[in-house]
């Protein structure tokens, strides 16, 4: 399951590379299939797209629907047994109940996610074979410079986002369910032989092909000459304003989610789904199609690219903000339900109460959240490829250039470092909520 | 009269139904409670037990009526500011927060405390039995011991009413009895009016001189414990409260 949470977190960037490496037109895979007379289709166009949409979103289907059954009382299967019911019985009675909500909020999430999907769609395809509105925006204000096609296509794409989710919320499904990084214990099932060998078998596939990707930046990345890129001073800068832009993105983020907790549980219960969601309308209007709104609201009154950092910080915080909520709306409420009784019985407020009673509390997952903002911010590509410029360069922006120039070993290097630095801040998240969940248990 | 009262409520009306539609989900408390003196308030779940205390602290207000703490009208005033300490069934300490610590927040919001304070926070420990348990943490207590750091927390606050919300019932019956003459003494020594939220007829029948009966969110019955639960004394709500009390 933790292998099934790293491309939650990987940036898009990078396990493109990864992807051309192992199924492009040199990629190991490519090669090693034409040893044996088999052609891969070209990963450039609709199959990489897909290929690569499969790469992020299976685990994250895995994980939402395996959360939901975990959640099964361990009782229900033993008592199926106990019952002597088949496996088709114990699916359509017992299991399916579980998942039939989950699947139906993975499968909404996973069309908003592919529907404003940039990164991928920019490096795989970009041709008008296979784009996506949100490249198309992209390209409108930056290749083409044509302000009405963006207005009217950045117009489109909110319609489109907005029926989607319209339709989502009809159905009861949630998007929100699918922004976690918690996995659920695994259910203890006693299974026939065929039903294992099934399942590991199952396990295997996709654990290869999720694997894999890693496998091939780790390997492509250490034969660049990493000492080499380190001591460019492009490279340096990169980092330099990856991690500025991030930190300020995770401090924004986490203080935006902040306020919204507070009015979350001070609410009544009608405004309280306000604010539980707010922090959700980032789903409605995907990062491009924000940045795209504040290039056309501020060109004509500022240097847009002078202005460049403070966008990416903030759009890149509002990004961040859904999934920060996920971490910390749970622990400000288990504190109010537990404590707002007490404090205001003794009388303690403002400064002490937030010193005294709720920084203990949600220091955890407040580092959490800030972590996981600042990995999405490192590994954006999004908002920073409207507005990058030679003078605001992040990492995955350089990766982006160096690919567009063919240098492609400077670019596998550069997404070994940017994946090491993600990997090492989703390992600090993890270990983390591990630890945050040990203490809430004892 | 007020001014020997610890604490009163004239006609205080609340609904957890905020537009009130529901007519017959509208509490309507009329009680008077002794000062110096420990008053159960017992009836049966969904009776308004809970809810009656929770107006009394604060935590909920009251949608008409009156209510007097120590012969002032309090019934605006926020909870910090009400002549009372209350506690709870649980969550009645901070974890991350040692004893020491949890028992300070009753001095000073600040944890900013003076040798004095210190000094206090030590007697009260020792006065509900816990000398030099100050640097445990929460976690490192027993349900009972945890109960008596709220009450050392009181000690400390030094307000003339205590209320107790169902406060031992998750302990087991020797040990709740420890806490009942505990809650008894420090009745007395500190000449508290305590108010006690109890299911059991015997907790009432150990500690409390006075006894208040709630039936779907009025008082029906109050009096002294002796009388109200004494063979004679039994009405018939009482009786059928009793009677689904002992068969549970």
């Amino acid at each position: 399951m933790r292998l099934f949470g790293l491309p939650l977190v990987l940036p898009q960037i990078v396990a493109v590379l990864a992807l051309a490496s192992l199924y492009g037109n040199q990629g190991y895979v490519t090669l090693s299939l034409q040893k044996i007379g088999v052609d891969m289709p070209s990963i450039y166009g609709l199959t990489g797209i897909l290929v690569a949409h499969v790469f992020f979103n299976l685990p994250l289907i895995v994980r939402i629907v395996l959360g939901a059954l975990g959640a099964m009382p361990p009782e229900y299967d033993r008592l199926a047994h106990q019952l002597s019911l088949g496996a088709w019985a114990r699916v359509i009675h017992i299991y399916w109940p579980f998942m039939r909500g989950s699947l139906f909020n993975a499968a909404a999430l996973v069309f908003m996610l592919c529907v404003t999907s940039f990164t991928v769609v920019l490096t795989l395809g970009g041709g008008p074979r296979a784009t996506t509105i949100e490249v198309a925006i992209y390209q409108a204000l930056t290749f083409d410079f044509d302000v009405a096609r963006a207005v009217v296509l950045t117009a489109l794409q909110l319609l489109l986002t907005s029926i989607s989710v319209g339709i989502f919320a009809f159905c009861g499904g949630e998007l929100q369910s699918g922004l976690s990084l918690n996995t659920q214990r695994p259910m203890v099932e006693r299974k026939s032989v065929w039903v294992r060998v099934l399942s590991v078998g199952a396990i295997m596939v996709c654990g290869v092909f999720i694997a894999a990707p890693f496998v091939a930046i780790v390997s492509k990345g250490l034969a660049a000459d990493l000492i080499k890129l380190l001591g460019q001073e492009t490279v340096r800068h990169a980092i330099l304003t990856s991690f500025t832009l991030g930190f300020c993105a995770a401090s924004l983020c986490v203080v935006l989610c902040l306020a919204l907790c507070e009015g979350a549980v001070q609410a009544g219960a009608r405004r309280r789904w306000l604010y539980a969601h707010a922090s959700s309308l980032i789903l409605v209007v995907p990062p491009i199609v924000l940045a795209a709104g504040w290039f056309l609201l501020l060109r004509p009154w500022v240097n847009i690219y002078a202005a460049a950092p403070y966008l990416v910080v903030v759009i890149n915080a509002a990004m961040a903000l859904p999934f920060a909520m996920r971490f910390l709306l749970p622990a400000r409420q288990i504190a109010h339900d537990r404590q707002s009784r007490l404090c205001a019985q003794l009388g303690i407020v403002g400064f002490n109460k937030w010193r005294h009673i709720l920084l203990p509390v949600l220091r955890g997952p407040m580092l959490i959240a800030f972590a996981f903002a600042f990995a999405l911010s490192l590994g954006d590509l999004g908002v920073i490829a409207l507005f990058g410029s030679e003078k605001v360069q992040t990492l995955p922006h350089l990766i982006l250039q160096r690919m567009g120039s063919y240098r492609t070993n400077d670019a596998a290097g550069l997404a070994f470092i940017l994946c090491c630095l993600t990997m090492a801040l989703m390992m600090f998240v993890d270990r983390r909520s591990a630890s945050t969940k040990a203490g809430d248990s004892s | 009269m007020s001014s020997v009262l610890a604490a009163k409520l004239d006609a205080v009306s609340f609904s957890y139904d905020a537009d009130a539609i529901n007519r017959q989900a509208m509490m309507n408390f009329t009680a008077e409670f002794d000062r110096g003196v420990t008053t159960a308030v017992m009836g049966a779940s969904g009776s308004g037990k809970s809810t009656m205390l929770a107006l009394l602290a604060g935590f909920e207000r009251a949608q008409s009526g009156t209510i007097e703490l120590e012969g002032v009208d309090a019934t605006l005033s926020p909870p910090a500011e009400r002549p009372l300490s209350m506690v709870f069934q649980n969550n009645n300490l901070f974890a991350h927060l040692t004893v020491a610590k949890n028992i300070a927040l009753g001095i000073a919001p600040s944890l900013r405390l003076k040798p004095s304070d210190t000094k206090e926070v030590e007697m009260a420990l020792d006065a509900v039995g816990l000398a030099g348990y100050g640097q445990r943490l929460p976690a490192q207590l027993s349900g009972g011991e945890a109960q008596r750091v709220a009450l050392a927390r009181v000690l400390v606050r030094k307000r003339p009413i205590l209320l107790l919300d169902e406060a031992f019932a998750s302990l087991g019956p020797s040990l709740r009895d420890d806490m009942l003459d505990l809650v008894a003494a420090l009745t007395r020594d500190n000449h508290l009016s305590t108010i006690m939220v109890t299911h059991a007829p015997q907790d009432a029948q150990r500690i409390a001189q006075n006894l208040v009966f709630l039936d779907r969110g009025h008082v029906v019955l109050s009096g002294t414990t002796a009388d109200l639960l004494g063979k004679d004394g039994q009405n018939d709500v009482l009786k059928r409260y009793l009677g689904e009390g002992s068969q549970t």
